[in-house]
Formats: structure tokens, sequence, C-alpha cells
């Protein structure tokens, strides 16, 4: 009965690597079909992400909506479109990046329909189960019938769906009015030196332990190394070695990588809380009580100050 | 130009979260409660745009139980000038708190709603961008850097690719990030004088406009424990394990 309205993510060249995420829960639904929605300016420069979107494995049509007032991903300009687009579908699901966190609550307001944020796993057609308190605790929520189901999927909980022979490219268009309340100004790329924190396989992160701004360059050596991004617990932040956006932690960043590893970290709840779901957690301290111990897959009790440079220097 | 910030009362982040034996939530009696840390920089960041000469009246909003009072005392301490507590004794979801929210700015003809980015109870992240709906105005969301310039504003956002530069009329719809500032710290001699600013309660039921669908809370469980770890000894060994993990 029904259908699937996936939002695509994407740069102007290329899809995000969200939205093959995103399909694989779309599939775990039993829908019928599975329309990916790629909005932008111009159609003709559509048409490799629309290819790209195409050949992913359960996508029934791209739906290529293109539009002048689309420059950039703004939730002001494209929820209305989107709101208009979904008539006759029972979900709209987007990924749970910053793209996805600031367009579908938007959509689902002018749908007056509540969201669902950060699906993590599919329990029915209308039935999920979501993360709250950080990841703490796992909440079961299901959307009421005569609703449709509105959400943001959590990535790093699925895995991309493969390939497939392309779908058919539809063009749509939608004749909502749009706001000039809004306006694209520019986008500052992030530093490209390390991978961002967020999607990062590898993380490495130093605490209050690490003692300085000034030692903190043994985290980022270990880092480059590895090909890691860098990140940082809130007492590092609070005492001023490094910037707040390294913040790794419930009220930082929630990492997901592969391997996570703490240095000079005594692991505050609050940190625990943002590094859950990492694959591997290896803590390097010279506390042997530390609660770090408690979560981490590999101990090394150490001076990292001592143990850091020879990690760096046995690394291959 | 006046500034409207929600204040909401949460688990303070500090508290190991412990899921109820029976599914039914998570444990909060007798457990310290205090302002979402976001929403404490929300506070803060109206308390700057004043300092800087761009606001003039500053209303903290906070929809809850009688105990929310507490973080508005806090707020007003930090430096709001009234506050506004919108009684509930039923949590509110996101889409019902967004319509008391654009009900109030329409009240209030707020200039800026300020908002936390989310709460770091329910994680939802969205109340801000459906109050921006239902009013019909701009969110800048994820916000790191807020510039007000007469009647627009030039707000940097956090975003996976970097940073996004926007610019928006107000009156707009903000969600502070991490990064848009540090709180201050309250001095004792404030918290006596919040006592003293205006505090108005308003049922709910009052700016709730038609009923919406409420999403259904069924069981709460606690995510799959971690399996006991090992220690090495040595870097060597540390490496060793790593490479027959396959992780470097």
């Amino acid at each position: 009965m029904a259908k699937v309205l996936l939002i695509a993510e994407h740069d102007g060249t290329k899809l995000n690597a969200g939205t093959a995420k995103v399909l694989a829960c779309a599939g775990d639904l039993g829908a019928d079909a599975i329309d990916l929605l790629v909005s932008g300016a111009d159609g003709a420069a559509l048409d490799g992400v629309c290819a790209q979107a195409a050949a992913l494995s359960g996508v029934s049509r791209v739906l290529k909506n293109a539009r002048p007032e689309n420059v950039a991903p703004l939730a002001a300009i494209l929820a209305p479109q989107i709101a208009d687009l979904a008539a006759g579908y029972g979900y709209v699901l987007g990924p749970s990046t910053t793209f996805g966190k600031d367009l579908l609550p938007r959509v689902a307001a002018l749908l007056r329909a509540p969201a669902v944020s950060d699906i993590m796993k599919v329990l029915g057609p209308r039935s999920f189960e979501r993360p709250i308190y950080a990841g703490n605790a796992i909440l079961t929520v299901s959307v009421p019938d005569g609703a449709p189901v509105v959400g943001t999927v959590r990535v790093a909980s699925y895995k991309a769906v493969g390939e497939q022979a392309p779908a058919p490219v539809e063009a749509v268009g939608s004749s909502a009015d749009l706001p000039t309340h809004t306006r694209f100004v520019e986008l500052r790329a992030g530093s490209k030196d390390r991978p961002d924190l967020q999607s990062a396989n590898k993380v490495v992160s130093g605490g209050r332990g690490v003692g300085s701004s000034e030692n903190f360059r043994l985290i980022f050596e270990l880092a480059d190394k590895l090909g890691a991004a860098a990140g940082a617990s809130r007492a590092a932040v609070d005492a001023g070695f490094v910037p707040n956006d390294m913040q790794v932690g419930q009220t930082g960043k929630v990492v997901a990588p592969e391997l996570y590893i703490a240095v000079g970290i005594s692991g505050a709840i609050q940190h625990l809380a943002g590094i859950k779901d990492a694959g591997t957690i290896v803590a390097v301290n010279k506390d042997a009580d530390a609660p770090i111990f408690e979560v981490a897959d590999i101990g090394l009790v150490a001076d990292l100050f001592e143990a850091v440079p020879a990690l760096v220097k046995a690394l291959p | 130009m006046k500034v409207l910030v929600g204040v909401k009362r949460v688990v303070d982040y500090n508290v190991r979260i412990r899921v109820k034996p029976d599914g039914s939530g998570v444990l909060t009696d007798g457990v310290k409660m205090s302002m979402n840390p976001f929403d404490e920089i929300a506070v803060e960041e109206a308390i700057r745009l004043r300092e800087r000469g761009v606001a003039t009246e500053l209303v903290a909003v906070s929809i809850g139980p009688q105990a929310a009072q507490e973080q508005l005392r806090t707020a007003l301490a930090m430096g709001m000038d009234r506050a506004i507590h919108v009684e509930s004794t039923t949590a509110l979801q996101p889409l019902e708190a967004a319509q008391v929210f654009c009900a109030l700015a329409q009240q209030e003809q707020a200039d800026i709603v300020l908002l936390g980015k989310q709460a770091i109870d329910d994680d939802s992240a969205q109340t801000g961008q459906m109050t921006a709906a239902l009013w019909g105005r701009p969110q800048a969301t994820f916000a790191s850097a807020i510039q007000i310039n007469g009647g627009t504003a030039r707000v940097t956002r956090e975003v996976d690719a970097g940073l996004e530069v926007i610019d928006v009329d107000l009156p707009a719809v903000f969600t502070s990030d991490l990064r848009l500032n540090e709180p201050r710290y309250v001095k004792l001699p404030e918290m006596m004088k919040a006592k003293k600013k205006p505090l108005d309660v308003k049922p709910a039921a009052e700016l709730l406009g038609a009923g919406v669908p409420r999403l259904e809370l069924g069981a709460v469980r606690p995510p799959p424990a971690r399996g006991a770890g090992i220690k090495v000894k040595t870097v060597e060994e540390l490496v060793t394990e790593l490479q027959g993990r396959g992780l470097i």
C-alpha cells in the first residue's frame, strides 16, 4: 500500500553516502515502492547525482526536482516542495545528518505530523526504535494511523545497500510558493587536514591527562598516523587545551567509529555517552581505576607521555 | 528587539541514566535536574545580544511541571528579564512544544526565538524547526555565530560539510550549537535578585492549537551492554591486539 519518499542528500555532484544507508532502513518497511527525491537548481547538472541514485538497490524511481530556488539545500526552501510532493506517500525519510535533521522536522510540521528522529531499527510498519539520552536508553515509538511517517534514519545503524540495474529517472515539480526570507551566503568547507569527527572510521581523543594545549600535538600525531579524527573530552575543552568543536560526549559530538582511542580520559558519564556506539574502544590511562576501563575493549595502564610516542613509532 | 528563549528542565548531563526495570522510562526520582545545556547556550546568547546593544527584552520560556520554574529562575539569574512558565503536567512532544512557542512568539511579537539545538533527554532536535514551520518564518539551526544587521541576521551554521553561512529576515528561529558561546556562571547575589523578577504562569492548553497527532511512546530499554574488555601490558601488545582485530 504505502510508498516511501526518500530525500536524497548531495553536494551537487555526489550523492551523500548516507543515502544508501537510509535505503537499507526503508527496505525494512515492506513498502510497495521507494522513490528517491533529488532536488537542485539545474536539471542537467543533477543528472550525475540522479544516475548514482538510480543505481542504488531498492530504488523504484528517482524523482528529479529542479527549481532555480534550490541552489543550496535550505530547509525553508525545500520543505514546502517536499510537503507538496509527499502527497500520496505514507513515508518521508531522510538521513540523520545535519541536512536531514534540519529539513525533516520542518517537513513534518508542514504536514502536521510528528517526526521520528534517529530511527535505528524498524519494528513494524509504523513502529521504530530510537536512541534517547545520548544512546543510554532505547525508546520504542509508533506513529499513529492517519499521520504520514516522517523521520530521520540514524545512518550509523545501517549498512549501505548494494547496486542494481538503474531505476527510471523522472522529472517532478512542485508549484509551492517559496519564501525569500532565507538566503544562502556561502559554505566554508571544514578543515581537510583530518577526517570529520562524526563520520571518521577512527577517532583519537585526549583528556585532561594530556595536560596542556602544547601536549595535544601527541594526540594529533597519533591521529595522523592512523588517519583518524582528533577529539577531546569536555574536561580538556574546559581546561582550554583545544576548541570545543573537538568535544566528544553527550553535549559535544556523539561518535560511532570502528576504533576509538581515549588517551588520558578518565571516562566521565557524559563522555561515555558519546562513545557508546564505537566498535572497539581503546583506553590509555595511568590510573588503573579510571572508569574508562569499564567500557574499554582494550585497556593499557600506562603514562601517556611514554605510551603515545611509542605507539606512534610502533604503528605500521 | 525582543528575544524569546526556550529553557527545558532535563536530567543533569553528569547523571548516569538508568532505565526503570519495568521499561516505562528512565529513573528521575531524586535525580539532579538542570537546564538543558544547549538552552543554557541559548540564554547566554540572548544576554550577549543585549550586551551588544541589539536585544532589548529577554523572555525565558519553559514548558513543563511546576518544578521547571527552578530552571527559569536560573535563566533569570543569568540575565533574562522575565519568565513565562507554560504549565503542563504531561510531557509535550516537539510538534506541541512548537505550537506553544509559535503562539507565544506571536503574542509577544518576538523578533527572535532562540532554542537549544536539541534537549539531552529525548534528543529529538525538532522543536526549533517545527516552530519556524508553523510560524512561517526562517530557521537557522545549529548556529555557531549570530550577527544581527537591522532586520536581518547572518548566521553561521555547523553542518557536516563545514560551516554554512545564511542570511535570514527577522523574525526568525535560531537553535544553538555547542560552539555558539560559553555560558556564564551564576553568582549567588544574582540568584537572590532573580527571585524578584516577574514569572508568569500560563496553562499549556491556552497556547496549544488544534490537536496534532502524537507519537505513541512504547517501552524503554537499556542499550546492549558492552562485553568485558581485556588489559594489555605494553604498547607492543596493544599493536598486536589491534592488528589481530583488523583495526590497523
